[in-house]
């Protein structure tokens, strides 16, 4: 099964990755260097973040280079935000009835 | 409106969890009420212009809530909640689900747990949501958006109509 977002994120490592990755594209060699890692773990990691459109490889001559994909969390943000608006939207018909009930009963 | 009730709505990515608090200007036993019984539920309990309406529902240790959701063009599905524990007044958890017509239940699900307290006539509520995965929690909003389309392809039909008559 395609990994989810929230998959993708629940991992500190990849978080860390794609913490690193937002300011500067890097190579897996890279990569494994900073986090001290081996080549393996690292391509486990890209191909999570990866499948689920977090980051975005770019060949530059013999090298992969991984980029941020900023347009994915923006969707997701957004997603978010509508989800929200309807919570508050049932919690406003709510206060509604609230209102009514406690002027009923006085 | 109610900006004076505090709202909270914060989304913990990596726990995959949703936390909301909101505080509503009623005291804890009208509050607790309203998420525990039919009648007040199904007026609130879905964003206009979505309704929702309660086929049955037993408040109880082990019991099921399934109701109906509808929007402006039509049924857009049924949920099945199942009561998990139950602290009257002051705390409730259940395991929420789409189904279909006949109640079965489409995994995976979410477990939602709520708490009321109540402060100077006040009572705020805290629900935390555990998604099992994400693709759920969207479908969730594919289902809304699917409320508010089909309420714009009516007013499509209505427009069509309207312009007939002319």
């Amino acid at each position: 099964m395609k990994p989810d977002i929230f998959q993708a994120i629940a991992d500190p490592t990849r978080r860390a990755i794609l913490t690193l990755i937002a300011i500067q594209a890097l190579t897996p060699n890279v990569m494994a260097e900073k986090f001290d890692m081996s080549r393996q773990a690292v391509s486990k990691h890209i191909k999570v973040l990866q499948e689920c459109e977090l980051i975005k490889p770019e060949p530059s001559g013999r090298e992969i280079y991984y980029h941020f994909n900023a347009k994915k969390m923006q969707e997701f943000d957004r997603w978010i935000a509508q989800f929200r608006q309807n919570w508050e939207t049932q919690f406003n018909q709510l206060d509604e009835i609230l209102s009514t009930i406690k002027n009923q009963n006085k | 409106m109610n900006n004076n009730l505090l709202f909270d709505f914060t989304v913990d990515k990596a726990a995959k969890t949703v936390y909301i608090t909101r505080e509503f200007n009623a005291g804890l036993s009208l509050v607790w009420d309203a998420f525990t019984t039919k009648e007040i539920l199904d007026q609130w309990a879905a964003p206009a212009p979505m309704r929702c309406e309660t086929k049955y529902m037993d408040f109880t240790v082990g019991g099921k809530r399934f109701y109906s959701m509808t929007g402006p063009g039509g049924l857009g599905g049924y949920v099945l909640q199942k009561y998990i524990s139950i602290t009257p007044k002051t705390n409730f958890k259940l395991f929420n689900c789409f189904a279909d017509k006949d109640e079965n239940p489409q995994l995976p699900g979410s477990d939602w747990d709520h708490n009321f307290s109540e402060k100077n006539g006040r009572t705020t509520v805290n629900i935390s949501i555990y998604n099992e995965s994400l693709e759920r929690m969207e479908s969730i909003m594919d289902g809304f958006k699917q409320g508010y389309t089909m309420m714009l392809d009516n007013l499509d039909a209505l427009f069509a109509t309207l312009l007939e008559k002319k």
